[in-house]
């Protein structure tokens, strides 16, 4: 699969583009602005763009503050800092404030690599899943980023983006119409449905394409919105798939397939099989190597799906 | 259970480049008849605190200590020196007022209702289900209510992001943030201290509430906070040291913060936990303690004359 720039790159050039087209918007960084691409926004908007310094908690209350004046806010830092350090700021100025502020949080995943676990944010989505009130959208390349940053801009209220640091594989040609709080389904299948986002689309794609030379037709979801959840998609898949497999590359416990598995217990019960890092604390290596040690690859969703469909009933 | 959600936050509002023709500027009176004399600012005072007493007794909880000892600071505040429009409680030209110390609700929601954002029998119904005056400022269902704040040390950081915007709008609006002595402990405090001075706020006043009590004691015992007046200086703001019960320092501190340029300004005032009622004063335990009916009678007796 072809890469495309890395999520964080789009989100920072698609800032650019909003900068230029609504004076209204303003970005805030904590000393990462390099790292989380902002700096293409502070070089063109210096007059817009303020920095915290090593200070995220402070970050959030000053950008619900502008927030509060009328400002659209993104404030960015990596995954592990936001939501990690400043959980607070954002369950009581963001979350129940209702504060127009888009949290753009980069390195997000187990995908951060060398710099090891103290960098790996794999508990973000269950963090912020616990916040009512912030949209959650986890984009898997260059083109959803870009849609994901437009979005977030457009729309009132809090938003959480969850942004990758390596170059991420292309998914999409730009033909795609990206609706919030709809799944996009990338393959259509009867057998078995992946639910993906972020990385996990990429390697659901290619488990999907093994599955097929094996005679099981699988059908894939980009879920890229997982708050709002799409419940309509996930129990049509339910119902006409009869297996469900959920890719994610976070923690098992209360991330994308939390939230799956909610819908599908409430609504129609089928077996899910989960593609997540077991509770544990991510280490240093290169990022391929670290997806295949800590089970998040193609082939671990292929053998998901064997196991997801010898459990029908 | 549904709560009025009145004056959402972050409505966009229109962009403004100009200071000249900015409908952010201005002169326009909120309260017409700004009272004229300390003499009326103490009859204010002293029907804050009645209401304050009243409100927690009839609610069971609440913080009556850290609500008493700022009365004067927020009279000041809404009925001497901001501008703002109660009956238009997002005009954009308004001065913001941003109660960090968010457990000092009472304070807020007497001097809010008396000002005119709702009805005085609003303050019937703190703390119940589906009241809009919450234990703590809740920004969606309490007019003149800012930010929602009750979770120490973030609204001082709020007041920054106020202060930052009014700046980028060159709207001339000030940002005021009543921030406490054990609120001082946070480290965020001190992150949103570094921020103002680092961008030079001069449109941001604080006022500390220095009471010198927190929960499990005086300050200098649970954790100390001095040199406080010297904490502040050294992060770049102006500050002054008032006692927080006189109108007239309290005033003067206000109007010479308002002509400090390139610069925050911090005023600490020293106040007394729980004054104005003798057997709350100084008294740890009336941080998170309701009066008892018979506490209230006594109290009210005692706050009759200014
Ligand atoms: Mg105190």
């Amino acid at each position: 699969m072809k890469l495309g720039m890395a999520t964080r790159e789009a989100y920072g050039r698609t800032l650019v583009a909003l900068g230029r087209e609504n004076p209204n918007v303003v970005v805030l960084d904590a000393d990462l602005a390099k790292s989380t691409m902002t700096k293409m926004f502070a070089d063109e908007f210096p007059e817009r763009f303020f920095d915290s310094g090593v200070a995220e908690q402070n970050m959030v209350g000053m950008a619900a503050g502008l927030a509060s004046c009328g400002k659209i806010v993104f404030a960015s830092s990596f995954a592990v800092f936001l939501p990690g350090r400043c959980f607070d700021q954002l369950r009581m100025s963001v979350a129940y404030s209702g504060t127009n502020v888009k949290l753009a949080a980069t390195h997000a995943g187990i995908t951060v690599g060398e710099d090891g676990a103290s960098h790996q944010a794999i508990e973000d989505v269950a963090l912020i899943r616990s916040l009512p009130g912030i949209k959650i959208i986890v984009p898997a390349d260059e083109l959803a980023a870009a849609w994901a940053t437009r979005v977030a801009a457009s729309n009132d209220g809090p938003f959480y983006l969850r942004l990758g640091r390596p170059k991420s594989p292309l998914i999409y040609a730009g033909e795609e119409r990206f609706a919030l709080g709809k799944a996009i389904e990338l393959r259509d299948g009867g057998d078995a449905t992946i639910i993906a986002n972020g990385r996990m689309v990429a390697e659901a794609l290619a488990a999907a394409d093994v599955c097929a030379s094996d005679g099981i037709a699988v059908r894939v979801l980009d879920l890229h919105t997982v708050e709002p959840i799409d419940r309509e998609a996930i129990v049509k898949a339910a119902v006409e798939t009869g297996a469900i497999v959920v890719a994610e590359e976070h923690l098992l416990n209360g991330g994308t397939g939390s939230a799956v598995s909610q819908v599908v217990v409430e609504e129609y019960p089928v077996p899910i099989e989960f593609v997540a890092i077991r509770q544990c604390h991510g280490q240093s290596g290169d990022p391929d190597g670290l997806l295949r040690a800590y089970g998040l690859t193609a082939e671990h969703i292929v053998s998901a799906v064997q196991k997801a469909i010898a459990r029908k009933r | 259970m549904s709560l009025p959600y009145v004056g959402q936050p972050g409505t966009p509002t229109e962009q403004l480049t100009d200071g000249a023709d900015n409908p952010q500027n201005g002169t326009k009176p909120g309260l017409d008849s700004l009272p004229a004399s300390t003499a009326d600012l103490k009859r204010i005072a002293l029907e804050l605190r009645r209401q304050i007493v009243i409100m927690i007794g009839k609610a069971g909880s609440g913080h009556p200590g850290g609500s008493l000892s700022a009365v004067e600071i927020v009279t000041s505040l809404l009925f001497a020196v901001m501008r703002h429009d109660p009956a238009n409680p997002k005009w954009p030209g308004r001065d913001r007022l941003v109660l960090s110390k968010g457990h000092a609700a009472p304070v807020l929601y007497a001097a809010l209702a008396t000002a005119g954002y709702f009805p005085k029998d609003w303050l019937n119904s703190l703390r119940k289900i589906g009241s809009p005056l919450q234990g703590h400022p809740y920004a969606r269902s309490t007019p003149g209510v800012e930010i929602s704040t009750g979770s120490l040390g973030q609204g001082l950081s709020v007041a920054v992001g106020m202060a930052l915007a009014g700046r980028l709008d060159r709207a001339d609006y000030r940002v005021y943030a009543v921030v406490g002595d054990g609120e001082s402990d946070e480290g965020q405090i001190w992150e949103a201290a570094m921020a103002a001075g680092h961008y030079r706020l001069d449109n941001l006043v604080g006022i500390l509430d220095y009471n010198g009590l927190q929960i499990d004691g005086p300050n200098r015992e649970v954790m100390n906070v001095e040199p406080l007046a010297d904490k502040w200086r050294s992060f770049g703001w102006h500050v002054q040291e008032v006692d927080g019960h006189d109108f007239a320092q309290l005033l003067s501190a206000l109007a010479t913060a308002a002509d400090v340029k390139g610069q925050p300004s911090m005023i600490v005032a020293r106040t007394t936990k729980g004054k104005g009622v003798s057997f709350m004063e100084n008294v740890v335990d009336f941080h998170g303690k309701a009066p008892t009916a018979e506490q209230v009678e006594l109290a009210l007796r005692e706050l009759i004359d200014v």
